[in-house]
């Protein structure tokens, strides 16, 4: 009997530690990924603007001595072709690759170990005075033969967060202007909630309050079923079946828009908007129904003037829980959006959201690169976007007001 | 007992390593391999060929861990990694092993039938902005392009860009099947798929490379005959200490029967 006991409390005492364990853990873990992922988002603003271990180098009588990673960009683009656009002298702009050292010299000419490259880039380059040369700092052209280096600006968080150009992988200087990704999200999220609040709203107080037991016991799993389609069946949707209907129904001159995004992303939310609000309409308990039916108010003034202002709280959890589902939906958005990086102007214009950029981006971002930086810096914005929602939602469902009764 | 079961074990082990070599890298590359592999594994029963995809850049960061034994990339080794690799000690081998071919799509009601370079670059840069510029009719032009992640992003951005970068705020779509359903209604559109990708809910055009000389009309036989300029070529990469390992299976790959079967699954044989 002693031993029965004792292996009783051996066993309380090895769950309550490991309960106390798992939740340490659970801690743990989500303070290492948010430090991990504030540590490499914020890494971006270090690193040089261009990429990690190479340097762009001009012909020593060039008097260009600082560019800013636009200019770069713009050289390598064609947009600025003359380097008295740049402070320099008036000759065309000739832009030099490593990748084009073969035109000039076999890999054989480069020696063992491409020991003898630093001295062939260096041939090229004091051979042409118009030239910019993007190549590796270990390869670096001798100096004593004629080439100079030029400093390019770091990103900072102006250039990150008021930059309009989102293109990670221009050569030699990427972009990163979050701000038509950021824009882009918040539209979409306030499409969707815009079109799935009041329909979500009527679906519950209809389900909880007008709808009989049969049509509640049909109605219920289907809306259910809604939440378990996965979202890349509802993109494949949007795309082939929403997005034409959307492009001929407004007449426009592409179906992929944010209004597509927003409502598909509506559908996607509206079981959790619906089920949160109907279960808050029905905890209004039977009694404040009753005395309100008892004092002569008719159906709808209960519904309207009762329950709806008790479940309140509720109802507005359900509304930010529906937001918190368009904001980080990935899928569906990457497939519908359009995915085109600009600050959108209408609703009828397509948009680049955040998740869909890290999707689609973080899969062949050099890791620990500038790239891959952005994007974790990217996760942090939806990190504090979704951290609000959830504060505020928390926030809400804790206040149970009366007063309005 | 146990040491005749030991021995067995390391022959096995020993034999499996002989004949087993893993393929890994371009999603592009991956149909050609996987239906060779098949077929070499028929035909040459005590061996193994293990093909996975990830990207070209996921094929070559596993050549150089040892992880893979050949690499399959849709794009030439870049720099930095053929770098690596021969810091490393070990020389690269690379092996051309199909060429696949880029076409140029519009919706089929549009009336342009043929652009140049120069006006490809001009539209997906953003300088050509309306159909009526490039004789069609008065309508927006919609360029799709693909995720930056795409080798076929990539390689239109060297090849008809000449490395320029895209227009900032292109539309871009995650897969080759979801830019067809996209050019196939938007009236507007243009866009570039792999060759094996073409349907006919879009319609081709024909590409000038020489400012506007001749114009060629994308297929398997003017690819092959090199007349259609937007050509790349499929590689296979291995270290130059694994080719007893791996020539038998690239061998296979470049004889004809490996060619043609290349040639069915929609890609442009080298030979």
């Amino acid at each position: 009997m002693a031993q029965k006991n004792l292996l009783g409390k051996i066993t309380e005492k090895l769950t309550e530690s490991l309960l106390t364990l798992s939740g340490a853990l659970t801690t743990i873990a989500i303070l290492f990924i948010t430090i991990f992922l504030f540590k490499e988002g914020f890494g971006l603003f270090k690193s040089p603007a261009i990429e990690d271990g190479y340097g762009l180098y001009v012909h020593p009588e060039n008097p260009v001595n600082q560019l800013h990673p636009l200019d770069v960009k713009n050289m390598y683009d064609e947009e600025i072709i003359n380097w008295n656009e740049l402070g320099g002298a008036n000759q065309e702009i000739m832009v030099f690759r490593i990748d084009d050292v073969f035109d000039y010299y076999t890999d054989e000419d480069l020696g063992e170990n491409y020991s003898l490259l630093p001295e062939k880039l260096g041939y090229i380059i004091s051979d042409h005075k118009n030239i910019i040369a993007y190549v590796p700092e270990e390869f670096a052209p001798s100096v004593t033969q004629g080439a100079k280096k030029v400093k390019v600006h770091n990103t900072t968080l102006s250039d990150f967060f008021l930059g309009k150009e989102w293109l990670p992988t221009a050569t030699p200087s990427p972009l990163f202007g979050a701000l038509p990704l950021i824009l882009g999200t918040l539209l979409v999220s306030l499409i969707a909630i815009v079109l799935a609040l009041p329909l979500g709203l009527g679906v519950a107080v209809y389900l909880s309050e007008l709808a009989d037991e049969r049509m509640r016991k049909f109605l219920k799993p289907v809306i259910e079923l809604l939440a378990g389609i996965p979202s890349v069946v509802y993109g494949f949707f949007g795309l082939v079946v929403v997005a034409p209907l959307v492009q001929k129904a407004f007449n426009l001159p592409v179906g992929e828009t944010a209004f597509t995004g927003g409502l598909i992303l509506a559908i996607m939310a509206l079981p959790t908007i619906i089920s949160v609000a109907e279960d808050a309409i029905r905890n209004t308990p039977t009694a404040m129904r009753e005395a309100s039916l008892a004092l002569g108010a008719t159906q709808w003034q209960t519904i309207y003037k009762v329950v709806i202002p008790y479940a309140g709280s509720g109802i507005s959890a359900a509304a930010v829980l529906g937001i918190g589902r368009a904001v980080g939906e990935t899928m569906a958005v990457l497939m519908i959006t359009g995915n085109a990086a600009v600050i959108p102007s209408t609703i009828f214009e397509p948009v680049r959201t955040i998740p869909a950029t890290i999707a689609a981006e973080l899969g062949e971002a050099p890791s620990g690169g500038q790239h891959f930086q952005s994007l974790f810096l990217l996760g942090c914005i939806l990190f504090l976007i979704s951290m609000i929602i959830s504060i505020v939602s928390e926030m809400i469902s804790k206040k149970k007001t009366y007063k309005s009764l | 007992m146990k040491k005749i079961i030991l021995g067995w074990l390391l022959i096995l082990l020993y034999a499996g390593n002989l004949h087993a070599q893993r393929v890994k890298g371009s999603e592009t590359v991956l149909p050609i391999t996987q239906k060779a592999a098949e077929n070499f594994i028929k035909s040459h029963p005590r061996t193994n060929v293990t093909v996975t995809g990830g990207g070209s850049g996921v094929g070559i960061s596993s050549l150089m861990s040892g992880t893979t034994d050949i690499a399959q990339t849709s794009r030439r080794i870049k720099f930095d990694e053929r770098k690596k690799i021969k810091f490393a000690g070990n020389n690269l081998r690379e092996v051309e092993v199909a060429f696949d071919a880029l076409a140029i799509v519009v919706h089929p009601s549009n009336k342009v039938s043929q652009l140049t370079r120069e006006q490809l670059s001009g539209i997906f840069t953003g300088k050509i902005k309306n159909w009526k510029e490039v004789g069609g009719e008065d309508l927006k032009i919609i360029p799709y392009s693909r995720e930056t992640s795409s080798g076929t992003y990539e390689f239109f951005k060297e090849s008809v860009l000449k490395h320029k970068n895209f227009m900032s705020g292109i539309m871009s779509m995650p897969a080759n099947g979801a830019v067809i359903q996209s050019v196939s209604q938007t009236r507007g559109a243009i866009a570039y798929v792999g060759l094996a990708y073409l349907s006919d809910k879009v319609k081709p055009l024909a590409v000038s490379y020489d400012s506007g000389k001749t114009f060629v009309k994308p297929s398997v036989e003017s690819a092959k005959n090199k007349s259609y300029p937007i050509v790349r070529p499929l590689y296979y990469y291995y270290l130059s200490k694994d080719e007893a390992k791996v020539k038998n299976f690239i061998d296979y790959l470049l004889s004809p029967t490996g060619q043609k079967i290349v040639e069915e699954t929609g890609y442009v044989p080298v030979s």
